[in-house]
C-alpha cells in the first residue's frame, strides 16, 4: 500500500495594531518612538485600583475590519480576562474577547499567481497588547521592561484552516495587511511590530472521510508564535510542513493529532528552524472569565449600519475597477493596488491620461523609483495631473519616453509643472522632417556598416542608427520619424 | 458639647458659622487618635502635619467667606484600600504593598478633597478587604471600642471603630459582602452600602470588582447622608458607575415614608441567630409598626444560604484575578532572595500575602480553572441572577426589607480565626445585597446585656438611597442609641 497523501492545512492568527491615537483602555498616546516607559499611566501600568475604559474608536475600527472581512457583527460582545504571568503584562491578565467576539464568520479572497483562493474567517476580536521585555545581552542576568506598548489596541483575526501551502500563507497575510491599510484600520508597519502572525499547521492524512471511509486524521497541530514578516511566515510554514512530513514518515501511527495534540513552537529566523516552546502538557490554563470592570459591548444596529455605509473602498473593489475600466494587466493591477495611496493616485492619473498602459508604466517605473528612494507616498511626491501630462506627451510623440526619468526628477526637485519643464528645457522631440533628413544623411555617411546591414534587410541595425540620430539631436529626434526616413532612404 | 460629640452635620454648620475652626476640629480628632488609638488600633496611617496644614488652609477660606465644599473642615477617615496620592500610604492591610505609594487619588478621595474635608488618616482593614473581623491585617487587629476584647467586624473595622470611638465623625468604608454594614452593626454606627454603581470604584483597590462598593460610616443617618452626598455620582473612569442623578439626600431626610410596607423574610430569622439580636431587631421592627408601617412576611429563598455559597465562588474568583498583579515585578514587596523569575513570583506572593488572602486566591483560581469553570463560576452567576430575582419580586410587594445585619454581636478576638467557615457565615445576611447590587444599611438598634451594640439591616431597591435613608431616619428619631458613647471615650474625655 502506498503512503497516504498529506494535505497541508494552515489556519492563521493575525494580530495587528489599530490606527488609534490612544490606547485601548486609557488615554495614553500610542507611540513607537518615545523613550521607554514614557507613554504610560496608572491604568496601563496596572496599578492597584485602576479601571479600564473602552476606546470607542478602536471598537469602531475593529468593527470596520470585521465588516470588510464579511463577518456578521453580533448584537452582543463581551470582554474577558485571560490570565498568565509575565513581566511585560502588568496586571498578569490581558483584557480580550473570549467566547463572544465582535465579529464572526467571514472570509477573505486572496490572489496568488493569477488564481483566487478563499480563506474562511472564524472570528475577529479586540484585545490589549503587552509591553516589551528585553534581556541584557552581556550575560548579566538582567531584564528590563518597556511598557509603552502595554494597552495598545490589538485586533486579532483568526482564520479557518483553509490555507494549503506556505505561499498561500504568505499571500493571505499580505492580503489581510492590504485590507487593513485600505480600510484605515491599521498602518501595519512590519518594522514597528504593528502586525504579527501565528500560523497553526497540520497535515491532513489521506483524502478525508470519503477516501479512507473514516474520520479525517491529522498530524499534530503546531502553532508558530510571533512571526513578524511575510518572509518568515512563508519560510516557517515551509519548514514546518516538511518537518511534519518527516515526522509522519518516521512514525505514521504515532505522529497524529489524536496522540500528541497541539504544541507551540518558536521560529529562529537566522537558522531557519522552528523549536519546541510548549507541548500539550505544558499548555497554559488561561482561566478566562468575563471582565467585571467593563460592560458588555452592545452595538446599536444604526451604528453598525453607519460604519457599513462609510466603508472605504477595499482592495478587491479597487482591483475590479482598474481591470474593467482601464484594461490593465493582472501584474500592473497587483502593483498599483498594493497600497491605498498608490492606488488612489493611479486611478486619478488613469482617469486623465489618454493611454492607460503608458500611464501605468510611468507610475510603476518612474513614480515608484522615487517612492522607494524617498520613502514617501507617491501622492506626496507628484501631482496626478503632471504624471498624466507626461504620459500624454509620450503617447502623442511630443516627447521621447527616454526623457521621462529626467522630467520626473525635475517634477520632484523644482515643483514646476510637466508642461513647463518640457518647454523650459526644450525637451520636445524633433519631428521636423527637413532637419531630421539632414541628420539621417549624416548618420548614414558616418556609419556605412550598419546602414548597409539595414539596407540588406537586417532590422536589428535600425536601433543603432536611430540611437546615433538621437545622440546628434540631444535626444530630441523622434525615433518613429527617423525610422521612416531611414526606410525611405535605404530601402525605398 | 465636646467637638467630637457633635455630629458631622452639626460640625459643618458650626464651622460655617465660625463657631468652630477646622483647626480645632482637626486637633480634637488628632488628640482623640493619640489617646484612644493605642487601644483601638483603628488607624494605620495619619499625618498630623498635613492635617494641620490642610485645616489652616480651609479655615482661611472659611474666614474669607469664599465658597467652600460640602464637608468644609470636617475630619474624615478613609479605609486603606482607597488610593491617596499625597503623603499617606495605601496598603490594604497587606505586606505585598509594602513601600508602594499611590501615584493618583481615588475618585472618592478627589471628591472628599473637592468637598474641603480634612482627611485625617487611613484606617485598618482585613487584608484586601477579605475578612469580617479586621484581624487579617499585616498591621494587627483593630479592637471594638465597646469591648476591646472583641472584634470591630470587618473588613471596614478600622473605619467603623474610628467613628464609634469618636475619633472622627465620618469614615469611608467598602462593602463587598457586608464589609461596611457588619462592622457598622458590631460597632454601633450607621454603615451604608449604596447601590452598585452609585459611587465610583476608580482608585478603590479591587477585591471583587462586581461586588465592591464604597459607602459611608457615621454615627447618625444624617451624617451618612452627608458623606454619601459628597462621594456619589457618575465617573467616566469607572465603566460600571451609573449615570443616575444624585438626589439631595439631606433635604428629604426627615420626610417619613408612608405608607410603608416592610418585608420580613423568614430566611433572616434562622436557627443560628443570637436570641438577644433577634429580640432587639424585632423590637426595632415593632417601632416601625407603631409608626404605621405594615409588615409583610416574604420569601427570599436564595438570598442567604445560596447567596453565601455563590458569593464564595464569585468573590474569590474575581479576587484571584484582581490580585494577580501583585507579583513583586513592578511595585510593592519583592522577596529579597530568589533563584529565578518564577521563584521570585512565588516567594514574593508567598511572603507578601496573608493566609486568608492565599486561601481565597486558591479558591478562586480553582473555580476558574479549565474543567471547573462551568460547574463553579458559571453556575454561581446563574444563582446570582436568582438572588437578584428574589429581591426584584420582593420589592414589587414591599418598600424595604428588614432583618438583622449580623447573627451575633461582636465576637471575641481570635474566636473565628481558626474557623474560616464560621467567619464566612458572619456575612450570611449581608451578601445578598451585594449579589443583587441593591442598597443596604445597618443602623444601631440597641445593646445586648453585655453592652455590645446590635444593628438593624434595611435593604431597598437599586438607586433608592434617598428612601433608604428616610426609612432609617424614621427609626432614629424614635430612639437615642446614637447618643450612647463607648466607655473608653468617657475615661478622659
Amino acid at each position: 500500500m502506498s503512503a497516504p497523501d498529506l494535505i497541508t492545512t494552515i489556519g492563521m492568527e493575525v494580530h495587528l495594531h489599530l490606527a488609534t491615537r490612544t490606547k485601548m483602555f486609557c488615554p495614553c498616546e500610542v507611540r513607537y518612538d518615545a523613550p521607554p516607559n514614557s507613554c504610560v499611566c496608572p491604568v496601563c501600568l496596572g496599578m492597584p485600583g485602576v479601571l479600564p475604559v473602552m476606546n470607542g474608536r478602536a471598537v469602531e475600527l475593529a468593527v470596520r475590519m470585521a465588516i470588510g472581512l464579511g463577518c456578521t457583527i453580533p448584537a452582543f460582545a463581551k470582554w474577558d480576562r485571560k490570565h498568565y504571568y509575565y513581566p511585560d503584562l502588568p496586571k498578569n491578565y490581558q483584557i480580550s474577547e473570549y467566547d463572544e467576539p465582535l465579529g464572526l464568520g467571514g472570509h477573505l479572497d486572496v490572489e496568488l499567481d493569477g488564481e483566487t483562493f478563499r480563506v474562511g474567517i472564524t472570528r475577529v476580536h479586540l484585545e490589549e497588547d503587552a509591553g516589551k521585555l528585553m534581556h541584557a545581552e552581556d550575560g548579566s542576568n538582567v531584564s528590563v521592561v518597556d511598557l509603552n506598548r502595554t494597552g495598545t489596541p490589538l485586533l486579532e483575526v483568526v482564520s479557518e484552516p483553509d490555507i494549503q501551502s506556505a505561499a498561500q500563507a504568505r499571500a493571505y497575510g499580505e492580503a489581510l495587511r492590504q485590507l487593513a491599510v485600505y480600510l484605515g484600520v491599521g498602518h501595519c508597519n512590519m518594522q514597528l511590530g504593528q502586525m504579527r502572525f501565528e500560523p497553526n499547521i497540520s497535515l491532513k492524512i489521506g483524502d478525508g472521510p470519503d477516501g479512507s471511509g473514516g474520520q479525517p486524521r491529522y498530524t499534530p497541530i503546531t502553532e508558530i508564535k510571533n512571526l513578524n514578516s511575510f518572509r518568515s511566515v512563508e519560510r516557517a510554514c515551509a519548514f514546518e510542513i516538511a518537518r511534519h512530513r518527516d515526522e509522519f514518515a518516521a512514525d505514521p501511527a504515532g505522529y497524529t493529532l489524536e496522540n500528541q495534540g497541539k504544541s507551540t513552537r518558536g521560529w529562529n529566523d537566522d537558522r531557519g528552524v522552528s523549536f519546541l516552546m510548549r507541548s500539550k502538557e505544558e499548555a497554559h490554563d488561561y482561566r478566562y472569565f468575563p471582565e467585571p470592570d467593563l460592560v458588555p459591548f452592545v452595538p446599536a444596529p444604526e451604528w453598525v449600519d453607519k460604519i457599513r455605509a462609510d466603508m472605504p473602498e477595499t482592495p478587491s473593489q479597487k482591483r475590479y475597477k482598474l481591470v474593467t475600466t482601464y484594461r490593465l494587466s493582472p501584474y500592473e493591477v497587483d502593483v498599483l493596488v498594493s497600497d491605498p495611496d498608490l492606488s488612489d493616485f493611479s486611478e486619478e492619473v488613469l482617469r486623465n491620461a489618454q493611454d492607460s498602459s503608458t500611464a501605468a508604466g510611468l507610475i510603476m517605473t518612474e513614480g515608484l523609483r522615487f517612492v522607494n528612494e524617498r520613502d514617501k507616498p507617491i501622492s506626496k511626491l507628484f501631482k496626478p495631473g503632471d504624471v498624466a501630462a507626461v504620459s500624454d506627451m509620450i503617447f502623442s510623440g511630443e516627447i521621447s519616453r527616454s526623457v521621462a526619468p529626467h522630467v520626473f526628477v525635475q517634477l520632484v526637485e523644482t515643483g514646476k509643472s510637466a508642461a513647463d519643464i518640457v518647454r523650459d528645457e526644450n525637451l520636445a522631440q524633433t519631428s521636423d522632417e527637413g532637419e531630421l533628413e539632414r541628420v539621417v544623411d549624416e548618420v548614414i555617411r558616418e556609419n556605412p556598416g550598419p546602414a548597409q546591414d539595414f539596407a540588406e534587410g537586417k532590422d536589428k541595425a535600425v536601433g543603432r542608427l536611430i540611437g546615433m540620430a538621437k545622440q546628434k539631436t540631444g535626444g530630441k529626434a523622434n525615433p518613429n520619424v527617423v525610422r521612416e526616413i531611414l526606410i525611405r532612404k535605404l530601402r525605398g | 458639647m465636646a467637638i467630637l460629640d457633635q455630629t458631622a452635620c452639626q460640625m459643618r454648620d458650626a464651622l460655617r458659622r465660625r463657631d468652630l475652626t477646622a483647626a480645632d476640629a482637626a486637633e480634637a480628632s488628632l488628640a482623640a487618635i493619640e489617646r484612644l488609638d493605642p487601644t483601638v488600633a483603628a488607624f494605620v496611617a495619619t499625618d498630623a502635619c498635613a492635617v494641620r496644614r490642610r485645616a489652616a488652609e480651609i479655615d482661611a477660606r472659611l474666614d474669607a467667606g469664599g465658597p467652600v465644599g460640602l464637608l468644609a473642615g470636617v475630619p474624615v477617615a478613609v479605609k486603606d484600600n482607597m488610593c491617596t496620592a499625597d503623603g499617606l500610604p495605601t496598603s490594604c492591610g497587606s505586606r505585598i504593598l509594602d513601600g508602594w505609594r499611590a501615584p493618583y487619588n481615588a475618585h472618592v478621595v478627589e471628591r472628599l478633597l473637592a468637598a474641603d474635608a480634612v482627611i485625617v488618616g487611613k484606617t485598618n482593614m482585613d487584608e484586601f478587604a477579605m475578612g469580617s473581623s479586621t484581624e487579617h491585617s499585616c498591621f494587627g487587629p483593630t479592637h471594638n471600642p465597646w469591648d476591646t476584647a472583641t472584634v470591630p467586624g470587618g473588613s471596614s473595622g478600622g473605619s467603623a471603630a474610628a467613628v464609634a470611638a469618636r475619633m472622627v465623625p465620618l469614615a469611608l468604608g467598602s462593602d463587598t459582602g457586608g464589609s461596611i454594614r457588619q462592622p457598622g452593626s458590631l460597632c454601633g454606627v450607621v454603615g451604608m452600602k449604596p447601590t452598585y454603581g452609585r459611587v465610583s470604584r476608580y482608585g478603590l483597590v479591587a477585591f471583587a470588582s462586581s461586588l465592591d462598593q464604597i459607602g459611608p460610616l457615621a454615627r447618625t443617618v444624617g451624617d451618612a447622608a452627608l458623606l454619601l452626598q459628597a462621594v456619589a455620582g457618575h465617573d467616566a473612569r469607572d465603566s460600571t458607575s451609573v449615570n443616575e442623578p444624585v438626589p439631595d439626600y439631606l433635604a428629604v431626610l426627615d420626610e417619613p415614608v408612608a405608607p410603608l410596607r416592610i418585608g420580613v423574610p423568614k430566611e433572616f430569622f434562622t436557627e443560628g441567630l443570637d436570641p438577644e439580636v433577634e429580640r432587639l431587631v424585632r423590637e426595632a421592627i415593632g417601632v416601625y409598626e407603631r409608626l404605621g408601617a405594615k409588615l409583610v412576611e416574604i420569601d427570599l429563598p436564595h438570598a442567604t444560604d445560596y447567596a453565601i455559597a455563590t458569593y464564595y465562588i464569585v468573590a474569590p474568583s474575581e479576587a484571584s484575578s484582581n490580585l494577580a498583579r501583585y507579583d513583586g515585578v513592578h511595585y510593592g514587596y519583592r522577596a529579597p532572595e530568589h533563584a529565578d523569575m518564577i521563584d521570585m513570583y512565588m516567594r514574593s506572593r508567598s511572603e507578601g500575602f496573608g493566609d486568608e488572602v492565599k486561601r481565597r486566591i486558591m479558591l478562586g483560581t480553582f473555580a476558574l480553572s479549565s474543567g471547573y469553570y462551568d460547574a463553579y463560576y458559571k453556575k454561581a452567576l446563574r444563582v446570582r441572577r436568582l438572588v437578584r430575582r428574589d429581591f426584584d419580586e420582593a420589592f414589587e410587594k414591599v418598600d424595604c426589607i428588614m432583618g438583622p445585619t449580623s447573627a451575633t454581636p461582636a465576637f471575641p478576638l481570635g474566636e473565628r480565626l481558626e474557623n474560616p467557615l464560621a467567619m464566612y457565615l458572619s456575612d450570611l445576611f449581608t451578601v445578598g445585597a451585594n449579589m443583587a447590587a441593591i442598597a443596604g444599611i445597618s443602623i444601631p438598634c440597641g445593646f445586648t446585656g453585655a453592652g455590645l451594640p446590635v444593628g438593624l439591616q434595611i435593604l431597598t431597591g437599586v438607586f433608592t438611597e434617598d428612601r433608604l435613608l428616610r426609612i432609617s431616619r424614621m427609626y432614629e428619631r424614635q430612639t437615642d442609641w446614637t447618643s450612647r458613647r463607648p466607655a473608653i471615650c468617657e475615661a478622659s474625655a
